[in-house]
């Protein structure tokens, strides 16, 4: 077909049919992709969330098995042995130091494992202590969040999902908590929970956590879930207004179908990442109240009360109080940047 | 097709929905989203329902299916009163309702074979899970989606398929009929004709009744066999669709029919469009009498005074004006 060269006209020659695999090439669709899935990946291209999972993962896992392997127990004064003197060459040993009785030891020949943060005043290996602290002060965090948790979830849901006078009397109570004095009241409920809750304790398995720490838990549960109740009822709210709730309404669904199946899948993401940014506050809280002596009860370390009981020998053994600041600081960090990054990750509302 | 004889499917009688308002300190104001509004639906009809932006078609809708506790007034269906739980539990099996935003109607975390396999989860209609797999497929089938979607999530979707989804959902109980609330409105022309044509067939091999919203009157002719207009949480004028068409009597319904688009511009021409003025009033402060007198140009005192009767003028076209055969002399 002759045409002027000016001419725009598409030359139909330059089309071919296409062939079976270029069709089929077209047609292929990207592997179904879940949110979970999204959300892991761009986590995980999150470097500074990445290392500071890691170093979490780390911590978590040495303190939980190197109690296990470890030579020393956080409880035994090396220096005092049954049928022997006190031996006080084992107190406070710098790091890397031996007691006489060690060297005497290594002199004949035998191995003898090194205090690698040398010891603490009644002669026990401070590495045991303070990874015995760390665990501690991890669990403590970890389960004072899942009580915040649990608690926050369901006042804040049956807030957000019945509304009215049941939505008004719990966000009132949710006011007043807000507007005491949290530390005061910590002070206070955990000092009054020791008298009370120790002569219940004695002779349960509960005594070997120490009445201070259940105390801990309970004000935990009393005092900190206004702030997560207060997050999922606005998530509740919102999530109550879309129409797929509507039409599972419509299609005879009961309030708890409706709870199970859409409200708490699709506000999962933000509690999960409050709970992640609830962990760090936890154990600043414990910190807090071991280093003012309310914490953890005597053999038992926290990094709080490690911390606090390092203050005695501050000029001599200042080591003692900036290895335990350090780790909090470590896992107080680590868990802050890892929330954040969850909830960049997670939180599709501020990726958009 | 209606008959006169027939006992209609849905019998809604004075039917009022009125929202509480916050207008002060203690102090709430009824809304009137829906003030005593009658009509019955016949087997296997599609009764269209139209109006604009605000005047209580969603809510008619979602009332009728008792989403909404009524105020007043009573929906029969198939001649039984829907008053108590039970009721309402069986009601819930015959009817279901299309959504008008395919996005939000969805949930975002459910594969498509949870979303249309949720209905019969919760009437537990299937026995075990290979019957239900069954059903869920059938239902994509019928709907025009792939088998291959079932797994996936509904933001894979576009629009016009998500909309499927949503209609195969309503399809999973089996029901009788369907209220679909602006189905098209939020999709593309092309779309919208796909999906229309689908609630036909539909309606042909299962004998669907249909209450079809739409604010689209050309979409509402072509599926409706009897149309409805709503103007501030009242009905003026119901009808037959081509009946409304040709013979609109309320000075409302003229003017709405008047500024449908007409794609021959000879015709357009020639036909005279009738504005309105004004807006639509607030319906927490709606005029007294006649809803439509501020804007109407045929007003006169006695409107004011008093809403006019909904009449039957000539055999199955009602309207609701006081000068109807003045206006259309």
């Amino acid at each position: 077909m002759a045409t002027s060269p000016l001419s725009m006209q598409v030359d139909m020659d330059d089309f071919l049919p296409a062939s079976e695999e270029e069709k089929a090439y077209m047609v292929q669709m990207r592997p179904s992709s879940t949110f979970f899935r999204d959300g892991c990946r761009r986590l995980f291209k999150n470097k500074v969330a990445f290392v500071s999972m890691i170093v979490i993962i780390l911590i978590t896992l040495s303190s939980i098995f190197l109690p296990m392997v470890w030579p020393y127990s956080y409880k035994t004064q090396l220096g005092v042995q049954p049928g022997h003197p006190v031996d006080p060459s084992f107190n406070n040993l710098a790091p890397m130091e031996y007691s006489t009785t060690e060297l005497a030891a290594k002199e004949r020949g035998e191995t003898v494992f090194p205090h690698i943060f040398g010891t603490d005043d009644h002669g026990r290996d401070y590495f045991i202590r303070i990874v015995y602290g760390t665990r501690i002060s991890l669990a403590v965090g970890f389960f004072a969040s899942i009580i915040v948790l649990v608690v926050g979830m369901t006042l804040g849901s049956v807030a957000g999902f019945m509304g009215g006078r049941v939505d008004m009397v719990i966000m009132r109570i949710v006011d007043v908590i807000y507007s005491l004095p949290d530390m005061l009241m910590v002070i206070l409920l955990a000092s009054v929970m020791r008298e009370t809750l120790g002569p219940v304790l004695e002779g349960t398995v509960l005594q070997a956590i120490g009445s201070n720490i259940i105390s801990l838990f309970i004000i935990f549960a009393l005092l900190y879930w206004c702030s997560m109740a207060r997050l999922i009822r606005g998530q509740i709210l919102s999530l109550r207004e879309q129409e797929y709730v509507l039409a599972a309404e419509s299609t005879g669904a009961k309030a708890g179908w409706i709870i199970k199946t859409h409200l708490i899948p699709n506000c999962i993401s933000v509690i999960i990442i409050s709970t992640a940014l609830q962990i760090p506050s936890a154990i600043f809280t414990e910190s807090f109240l071991s280093f003012l002596g309310l914490g953890v009860n005597a053999p038992m370390p926290s990094l709080g009360s490690l911390a606090s009981e390092a203050l005695n020998g501050i000029t001599s053994y200042s080591y003692r109080l900036v290895i335990p600041a350090i780790v909090i600081s470590l896992i107080v960090l680590g868990l802050n940047l890892f929330g954040d990054g969850l909830r960049d990750a997670f939180d599709p509302k501020l990726n958009q | 097709m209606a008959q006169a004889n027939e006992t209609p499917l849905v019998d809604v009688r004075h039917l009022k929905e009125y929202f509480p308002v916050n207008t002060g300190f203690f102090k709430t104001t009824p809304l009137k989203a829906v003030d005593d509004v009658s009509f019955q639906i016949m087997r296997g009809e599609t009764l269209g329902l139209v109006g604009e932006s605000g005047c209580g078609k969603t809510t008619v809708g979602r009332t009728i299916l008792h989403l909404y506790e009524p105020t007043d007034g009573e929906v029969v269906y198939d001649g039984r009163p829907i008053k108590n739980k039970a009721d309402i539990d069986w009601f819930r099996t015959k009817s279901t309702m299309v959504f008008q935003d395919p996005y939000s109607s969805l949930n975002p975390r459910m594969t498509v074979s949870d979303i249309i396999g949720e209905p019969i989860d919760v009437h537990h209609l299937c026995d075990n899970a290979k019957d239900r797999e069954e059903k869920i497929l059938q239902l994509m089938d019928r709907v025009g989606l792939n088998s291959e979607h079932a797994s996936r999530y509904a933001h894979e979707f576009s629009g016009g398929q998500r909309q499927r989804i949503g209609i195969a959902r309503s399809l999973a109980v089996d029901p009788e009929f369907i209220v679909c609330d602006e189905p098209v409105s939020a999709l593309d022309v092309s779309i919208q004709a796909q999906v229309i044509n689908m609630f036909d067939e539909l309606q042909d091999e299962m004998g669907l009744t249909y209450l079809f919203i739409a604010h689209d009157l050309l979409v509402v002719r072509h599926i409706s066999d009897r149309i409805a207009v709503m103007y501030l949480g009242k009905m003026v004028e119901l009808a037959d669709a081509e009946e409304i068409y040709d013979h609109p009597l309320h000075p409302y319904t003229k003017s709405l029919i008047s500024a449908v688009p007409i794609p021959d511009p000879k015709i357009a021409r020639a036909n005279k469009r009738i504005p309105l003025q004004g807006d639509i009033p607030s319906p927490l402060n709606a005029p007294s009498g006649c809803p439509f007198r501020t804007r109407c140009p045929y007003a006169q005192e006695r409107c004011a005074e008093s809403m006019p009767d909904f009449k039957e003028v000539t055999a199955g076209h009602f309207v609701a004006c006081h000068r109807t055969e003045e206006i259309n002399e």
